[in-house]
Formats: C-alpha cells, sequence, structure tokens
C-alpha cells in the first residue's frame, strides 16, 4: 500500500473525459513524477488530488482515509503540501511572515482567533521559521518583501512554506515551467538537497524530462487521461509505449 | 507596556496625548480674530471626530488588512444607534448599558451579514454589503416603523419606561450621562483672546476611541492580524496552507461591524435620536473615503481620513457667501462678484465638491492617503539634514 492510492478515477469535462480510469499508487520516502504530453491530464489528476476538483468516480486515499469532498485547506491539514507552476507566496508580507503562517496552520489549525497576542511573542513559531530559512539557504533575506525577490527565490520560498509543515506527500506542479536552464538545475539541486535532509515522499508533474530523470524512482506516464505505464526512469526512456505517447505512432 | 513593544508604545502615548490635547490643538485662532471660523475645538466637531474615527479605526481593520471593501458599514451604525436608543427608553440614561447594546446587536447584524456577503470577494462582495445595508435602511424607514419610528427617527419621551432610573423627577427630557457625569456637560476656559471647551461628551468619545485604537494596534500585531494580510495577499496560498480564510475574514467583518455599531451608539449617546438616513449609502460611502483619504491599512490613517472629512464637512459648510464678501472685499467690485460667485459654489451646501477635488488630488498625487503624505515630508526633511551633515563633516 502506498501513502497515495488513487483507484479508477474517472473525470469529464462537458464532452472530454479529461481522467478514464487512472491507478496511482505513490509509495512513503519516494520521489513519483508523473508525466505525459500537453492535454494528458496531469493538472486534472492534481487537482482531484487536493481538492480542487471532485473526480466523477472512483477513489482518493491519503494515508488510510479518502480526500474526496474535503476543501484544499483540509487536505493540507492531512498532510498534502502544494507548490505550484507559478510560485504561490503571500506577496506583500514580509520572507519570515510567509514561513511563519505554514507555523501558524500546523500548530492552531485551520481558524484560531488569536487576536491578541503578539506575534513578536511566539517565540517557538519565530525559530522554527527561522531554522527553515536557513535551511534553504535564505535566512539573509529574512525581513524582504516577498513579492520583491527573484523568481528562483520566490520558488525557495514556496518549498520553504511547504516543508516547513512537515508534510507527509509533496506535491509539486511543474516546479520548473517556464524557467532558464540555471533556474531549474538550482532547482533541480533544491530538490535533491531536500530529499536527501529529510525522509519525504514527492509527487512530480513535470514537462521537462531533465528534471524527470535527475530526481524520480518512479514515473508514471500518463496519455490522454489514462496511465500508460508506471516503471523505473531506466526502464521509461527506451519503452515504446512511451515513445509512442510523445512522438505519434508514425515515428515507432 | 500593555503587551506593546517600545516603539508601538511610544506611538500609542503619542496618540494618548494628541487625543486629550484636541481642545487646545484644534483651537489655533483667537475666539474673535477672523480666523476664529476655522476653529474646530468646539464638542459637537471634536466628538464627530471621536466617533466617526473609530468607525474607521474598526472598517480599516476589514478592508486594510483584508482587502474586503465593505460599502454597508453604515448599517451597523444605525442599528447600533438604535439599539441604544432603545437602552435609553427601556433601562436607563446611563450610557454603558446603552454602548454595550449597540455593540452585541450590531455584532450579530454583522455575523448575518457577513456570512452571507463573504461568499463571494471583490465586487460582488461589495455590492452585496450595499444591498444589505440598502434592505436595513429601507426597512427602517417604512416597514420596521414601530421598532424605528420610521422617517421621524427613535426619539426618547418622559412617558419610557426607564425601569432602572425610576419615575422621572422633572418635565425635562433626561440627558444621557455616564454614573452621574452628563454628556452634555462641559466647562469653558478663557486664555487671553482664546477660549477653550472641555466636554465630558468629548472625553467619553476619545477614552471609548483610544481603547478601540488600542484594540486594533494589538490586532495588527497578532498573529490574528498577519492571517488577516495573508488574506488580502493570496487567498489561493493561504487555503493550500491549511488555513480556512473564510472564518478568518467573518471575524474581521464582524469586529468591524462591532466598531460601526459602538460608534453608532456613540452617536446615540450624544444625542439621544437615532434616524433611518445614519444608514443610507452615502454614509457607508463616506467611512470608506475616510480610510482611503487617511491611508489604507495603516493605524493612524483612517483618524486623520476621518477627522480631515468631518472637519471640511463642518468649516466649509459653515462659510457663505457673504463672508466670502468680506474676504474678496479688496478686489474691484465687478471682479469680487465673479470670484466670491466662483467659491461660493464650494462652501456652504457645495462643500461636496471642495471634498470631491481634494479626494481626487489625495488619490492622484498620494495613493497611500494622509499617512504617505507625512512619510513623505518626513523623509524630505531627513534627506535634507543628512545632506546638511555631509556639507559640515568636521561638526
Amino acid at each position: 500500500m502506498g501513502i497515495l492510492e488513487v483507484k479508477g478515477v474517472h473525470k469529464r469535462f462537458g464532452g472530454l473525459q479529461a481522467l478514464g480510469n487512472v491507478n496511482l499508487s505513490v509509495k512513503e520516502n519516494t520521489v513519483h513524477a508523473i508525466i505525459g504530453p500537453n492535454g494528458a491530464g496531469k493538472s486534472t489528476l492534481l487537482n482531484c488530488l487536493v481538492g480542487k476538483l471532485i473526480p466523477d468516480s472512483g477513489s482518493v486515499m491519503f494515508d488510510g482515509q479518502s480526500v474526496l469532498g474535503r476543501k484544499p485547506h483540509e487536505i493540507n491539514q492531512m498532510g498534502i503540501s502544494r507548490v505550484f507552476q507559478t510560485p504561490e507566496i503571500f506577496t506583500d508580507l514580509t520572507v519570515i511572515e510567509n514561513v511563519m503562517i505554514p507555523c501558524f496552520a500546523k500548530r492552531d489549525g485551520a481558524f484560531r482567533l488569536h487576536g491578541i497576542e503578539s506575534v513578536q511573542d511566539e517565540k517557538g513559531i519565530i525559530e522554527q521559521a527561522e531554522q527553515m530559512l536557513a535551511d534553504v539557504n535564505m535566512l539573509d533575506k529574512r525581513n524582504m518583501h516577498a513579492g520583491s525577490m527573484s523568481r528562483g527565490d520566490k520558488r525557495r520560498l514556496e518549498m520553504a512554506m511547504c516543508l516547513v509543515q512537515e508534510p507527509k506527500l509533496l506535491l509539486l506542479d511543474e516546479p520548473t515551467a517556464g524557467m532558464a536552464r540555471a533556474d531549474t538545475n538550482n532547482t533541480i539541486d533544491l530538490l535533491k538537497e531536500i530529499k536527501e535532509k529529510r525522509d519525504i515522499t514527492m509527487a512530480i508533474i513535470e514537462h521537462d524530462m531533465h528534471v524527470v530523470f535527475s530526481l524520480a524512482e518512479r514515473i508514471t506516464v500518463l496519455a490522454q487521461g489514462t496511465p500508460l505505464v508506471e516503471e523505473t526512469p531506466e526502464n521509461i526512456k527506451g519503452h515504446p509505449k512511451v515513445r509512442e505517447a510523445y512522438l505519434g505512432e508514425a515515428q515507432v | 507596556m500593555l503587551g506593546l513593544n517600545a516603539k508601538d508604545s511610544r506611538f500609542m502615548l503619542i496618540v494618548v496625548a494628541l487625543t486629550l490635547l484636541t481642545p487646545f490643538i484644534l483651537n489655533p485662532f483667537p475666539a474673535d480674530s477672523a480666523l476664529a471660523q476655522f476653529n474646530a475645538g468646539y464638542p459637537a466637531l471634536m466628538q464627530r471626530f471621536a466617533i466617526y474615527g473609530l468607525m474607521a479605526i474598526g472598517f480599516n481593520i476589514l478592508f486594510g488588512l483584508t482587502g474586503y471593501l465593505s460599502f454597508g458599514h453604515a448599517a451597523f451604525l444605525g442599528v447600533g444607534s438604535y439599539a441604544s436608543v432603545w437602552m435609553f427608553k427601556l433601562l436607563s440614561m446611563n450610557v454603558i448599558p446603552a454602548l454595550i447594546a449597540a455593540t452585541l446587536v450590531s455584532g450579530v447584524f454583522a455575523l448575518a451579514i457577513g456570512y452571507v456577503s463573504l461568499r463571494r470577494s471583490g465586487i460582488y462582495f461589495s455590492i452585496l454589503t450595499l444591498a444589505f445595508a440598502e434592505m436595513c435602511y429601507r426597512l427602517a424607514y417604512s416597514v420596521l416603523t414601530p421598532i424605528t419610528n420610521g422617517e421621524t427617527g427613535l426619539q426618547i419621551t418622559l412617558s419610557d419606561p426607564r425601569i432602572l432610573d425610576g419615575a422621572p423627577t422633572s418635565s425635562s427630557l433626561p440627558t444621557p450621562g455616564f454614573f452621574g457625569l452628563k454628556m452634555n456637560a462641559a466647562h469653558t476656559i478663557d486664555i487671553a483672546g482664546w477660549s477653550f471647551t472641555f466636554s465630558v461628551g468629548y472625553y467619553f468619545c476619545a477614552v471609548i476611541a483610544l481603547i478601540g485604537f488600542y484594540l486594533s494596534l494589538r490586532i495588527f500585531r497578532s498573529p490574528f492580524g498577519m492571517m488577516l494580510r495573508a488574506v488580502k495577499s493570496n487567498q489561493q496560498r493561504m487555503n493550500y496552507t491549511g488555513l480556512n480564510s473564510r472564518p478568518y475574514t467573518l471575524a474581521a467583518f464582524v469586529i468591524s461591524g462591532m466598531y460601526a455599531g459602538l460608534a453608532g451608539g456613540l452617536l446615540a449617546a450624544m444625542d439621544p435620536l437615532a434616524g433611518a438616513e445614519r444608514m443610507q449609502w452615502t454614509a457607508s460611502g463616506e467611512v470608506v473615503l475616510m480610510t482611503i483619504v487617511g491611508g489604507v491599512g495603516t493605524l493612524m490613517g483612517p483618524v486623520l481620513g476621518a477627522g480631515f472629512i468631518k472637519y471640511c464637512e463642518n468649516i466649509f459648510s459653515k462659510i457663505n457667501e457673504s463672508v466670502l464678501h468680506s474676504w474678496f472685499s479688496f478686489l474691484p467690485d465687478g471682479v469680487e462678484d465673479v470670484v466670491t460667485w466662483i467659491f461660493a459654489r464650494f462652501v456652504g451646501e457645495g462643500w461636496h465638491l471642495t471634498l470631491g477635488v481634494m479626494f481626487m488630488l489625495i488619490v492622484t498625487f498620494l495613493p497611500g492617503g494622509l499617512v504617505e503624505g507625512g512619510k513623505r515630508l518626513a523623509a524630505r526633511r531627513k534627506k535634507k539634514s543628512d545632506a546638511d551633515a555631509a556639507k559640515h563633516p568636521a561638526e
């Protein structure tokens, strides 16, 4: 049994079958990549996992509990954190505040009316956030306005915000989309570093084969809403079905 | 001090000092000088500064922190007024039960209106709150006449039960008070040509407004305040961080509604009557203007904005054509008439024109409001003094 078990998931948008009978199992402490050509249903699948979309049928179990019908914040409280395609951070807040908010969410739950306590008195939270910033080499940017940072730093900050919650599963939605090669390599290094430092399960949705083959331990190939194969990276490279999905039948 | 750090404590002390010294600060001109009409240090106006300042402070907790622009806060002001006049009628002329009732009843209203309106954001939220406020206004004006006394407005009468006060002893209407201190009591001190008025009503409002300011300062510095800023910054990230933004926005809405209700209660405590026009949408728009003119999301901005607008309203609406004629009497006859005619459009009844022009100027040149203006001045002065220091390095 994996930590995330997707079974027989279907999702239809009007006449378009976005997902047809998707089965997926993500094992604990592995990096699992989901790849596929444009329109394969990768993002739809991800949105079904985090509560943004509800599948028409099938089940999504995380850590023994169903996520279906739960709101995004409830699913996060179960232990799934998500990194977005374009970094989603609190641009009007400082870097340290950005990291403190997930710490509060982890400690106090989805809502708490702590309106009279002072943020400055929350020594434990501040320490935790600073430790996290040190881990991703951003402590020097502690008091910077998060919106004014470079895109690479925003990505790094978003990762820090997810990691500080110590999620059981980290979902990454094309973490290197639209990045220059140098930035892509930095992100790969960052993810490798994270993987080495802590036991974490990651599911990555990615276009870029370079990223996938540098990180993934298991790869699921999705085409036209259905998984074609699930294999190790070595076995994926020359797999005829994968070539077919990416390049079209004529090329085989 | 009181859970504030050194910088905030200093800030709070300055605000307290300014508030307590307001009767002096707003009376810079001798009573019989030509400029005396620009004095604002009389109780009725100072009370309004404090009351609308309080309302704007509360409004800023919602609009400034979460970015949700409510166009219906006048409803809570009106509800607070009605609730406290009812307390004056039923219980006692003491303002304490009246203010408590005003705050609680408006809190309940805010909970109901906020629960529905906060299902939408942006312009839809604004329109929903506007619609609710107009509904409250129309209801108060017509259907709910038994409770609100419709067009005439709710007033106290000699035949009210007032069960805690006992039977009326005089034939004149009682005035609201705070354990024996009458709200309309005032003491005037004349120093040289100046005359300063100290009224119980103003100081009572000022103390309540200061408590409101202190609470808002605490909220700004709290984890809750940080969450509200997170709502404004990125609600998507917030939800995917395991936080439910709905109760946070609802709490902010209810808190700001209670501030407005308390302000409405104070209005009734200063003058025990409540009319439906207090709930009109123009009144809701006014608090939005105050917050924007002063500086959205800043602590001091809303108070400054409230003072600025109430000052303009009272001072410019008092100026009439004969005052203008006396100002421009040095001009040749024909020219004087023309100049007076032009200026007359902007004063008296037309003071809204002046307000409109100033609002446009502020929003265009100082998007951060009066607070930003102050900051720019301070920065310029600092730059100048730094430049001076650089010129004379050896000193």
